[in-house]
């Protein structure tokens, strides 16, 4: 029995989630397919192909797929599945998050979200209470359906591999919902979930003027990805993908640096994985300060420019 | 219109964690418990559905153990009309609770469905989307805007590269997230009104749902603790640690 990955890309390029993706797969057992679902993804197809550890890519590519609604998806995942798969796997992405519970439904199995680490083909371990603990559950399904946290997983190489790439037949299309339209923000930057550096800024900031103003230039001294807490989100000062949280996105880059930042319990979820973290702010008792590799107590206003002037 | 919400009894999310000695579950003799905070802005978005004459009766049901009446009493304080409690002591597992929810969906003939999408002791993000898988119907996951019309509801998305709005047909699966709308505070005599709402008692054997799951925790574990961090007394310092030290510009 193979074990089924389901890639993330964009129909263009693959993302880098589905080769971490990829690693946790191989945790699991040797033969790891691909399922590669979208309109025009020829391309992906055959990046994929070249991923290493990938013994087959399944190519379905149909307008049903396009935006990777939901209900069509996971009708074709759930068919393809069926075959001789022992587990179906999946970044936990808002993508795989949206699709995977509904592939477990129809397969009337239960799942296994956000899995941190694989201790055997049945085991997992995965985090709860905002990872405030870490639970180890066994399941004994039939079909293991879980999402991976692809911060947990190194990825596997982009090159190397040489899968077989076999077109898929099947065009699911529920009916039932369309897509209506998108706003995705566009940036130069690194992908937050995948950077190596991350700045985050917190409400203490206090207007998108001022993360244009301090965050933004050390970011870009760094190559960093720009990150925010949730009241800088709510507050207006930056859209919501730029959430790093419990909810939000989760990094673990090799360095963070909070900048106004409390560390709301929702907060620290998000980022206490990273390396080296560093919090500057006014307040030592805050929650962050305690988790920093690094403190520095200072006026925003004065040392982030410092900062960047200096690094 | 009718309305269903789901309502669960979690931690409150202002309440530090402990994990028990014998590393078996987390410890939650005395803690306070609360509903989980993604579903009581799906009950907010109900009522606020119901003010605007979108839909005339919200149904709020919770599948957990008796306790879970004070949460319901909460929803019912906030504007919902009455509840239902299906008891059971078994840990309810996103599968058997969509299953539960699916039976009370088609026999109340709910055309929105609401739920938090992720309970905050958990967080498994499974039950709404296994809930509209199961009944066959179309969700709109991580909510920000929610517009119901006469037969379809336009849902705007919060993923990970920005917004995405889809529109659903009915009935349609809608989980909720941080920014679709601030609860309000329930007032006082709207308390004491929610007493006397009809709380119907039920189990899941009464749905025909078996509550045992074919996963099982074997162990839970605090997390690893970091070594200690240091204060630093000037940017240089901050800059000279990261690069020589800590190795990481």
């Amino acid at each position: 029995m193979a074990i089924l990955v389901y890639a993330e890309h964009d129909n263009v390029s693959l993302k880098k989630a589905t080769l971490n993706t990829i690693a946790a797969a191989k945790q699991m057992g040797d033969e790891v397919h691909v399922l590669v679902a979208g309109s025009n993804n020829q391309a992906v197809a055959e990046a994929v192909a070249k991923a290493e550890g990938v013994s087959k890519v399944l190519v379905a590519d149909n307008a049903a797929y396009e935006h990777q609604m939901a209900e069509n998806i996971a009708l074709l995942v759930s068919d393809v599945a069926g075959g001789n798969y022992s587990h179906v796997v999946a970044a936990a992405t808002t993508t795989g998050k949206n699709f995977m519970p509904r592939v477990a439904a129809l397969l009337d199995v239960s799942m296994i979200s956000d899995v941190t680490a694989v201790v055997d083909a049945n085991t997992f371990k995965r985090p709860i209470y905002a990872g405030n603990a870490t639970a180890t559950v066994q399941t004994s399904e039939s079909k293991i359906v879980v999402t991976v946290r692809t911060t947990a997983f190194d990825a596997v190489a982009s090159e190397g591999g040489s899968a077989s790439i076999e077109t898929l037949d099947d065009v699911q299309n529920a009916g039932k919902s369309q897509f209506v339209s998108e706003e995705m923000a566009k940036s130069d930057r690194p992908e937050l979930t995948s950077a190596s550096i991350v700045v985050s800024g917190g409400r203490a900031l206090g207007s998108e003027e001022n993360f244009e103003k301090y965050i933004e230039p050390l970011a870009d001294k760094l190559g960093a990805a720009v990150g925010a807490s949730r009241a800088a989100v709510d507050a207006g000062y930056v859209p919501n993908d730029m959430q790093v949280g419990q909810t939000g996105k989760i990094v673990a880059p090799d360095l963070y640096i909070a900048a106004g930042i409390s560390g709301a319990i929702q907060h620290l979820a998000g980022m206490k994985d990273s390396k080296v973290i560093v919090a500057i702010n006014n307040d030592p008792e805050s929650p962050i300060a305690s988790i920093a590799d690094y403190y520095l107590e200072g006026d925003l206003f004065s040392v982030l420019p410092e900062l960047t002037s200096k690094i | 219109m009718k309305a269903l919400v789901a309502v669960k009894r979690v931690i409150d999310y202002n309440v530090k964690v402990r994990v028990k000695a014998d590393h078996s579950a987390v410890d939650l003799t005395n803690t306070k418990m609360s509903i989980n905070p993604f579903d009581e802005i799906a009950v907010e978005e109900a009522v606020r559905l119901k003010e605007a004459g979108v839909i005339d009766e919200i149904i709020v049901a919770s599948i957990g153990p008796k306790e879970s009446q004070e949460q319901i009493r909460s929803a019912l304080a906030l504007g919902a009309d009455r509840g239902i409690l299906v008891q059971t002591e078994d840990k309810a597992y996103p599968l058997q609770v969509a299953k539960i929810l699916k039976n009370i969906a088609e026999t109340e003939g709910t055309e929105i469905i609401l739920l938090g999408k992720q309970a905050i002791d958990d967080d498994n993000n499974q039950t709404g989307q296994m809930l509209a898988a199961l009944m066959g119907a179309p969700q709109g996951t991580f909510a920000s805007k929610v517009v119901v019309e006469s037969n379809e509801v336009k849902v705007t998305r919060e993923v990970d590269g920005g917004l995405q709005t889809v529109a659903l047909d009915l009935p349609a699966i809608i989980t909720t997230d941080l920014r679709l709308n601030e609860p309000r505070y329930a007032k006082l005599p709207n308390i004491m009104k929610a007493k006397k709402k009809p709380l119907d008692e039920k189990t899941p054997a009464d749905f025909g749902v078996d509550m045992t799951s074919k996963q099982q925790i074997i162990q839970v574990e605090p997390p690893a603790d970091r070594k200690a961090g240091i204060k630093v007394g000037s940017v240089d310092e901050l800059v000279d640690k990261l690069k020589n030290e800590a190795k990481v510009i």
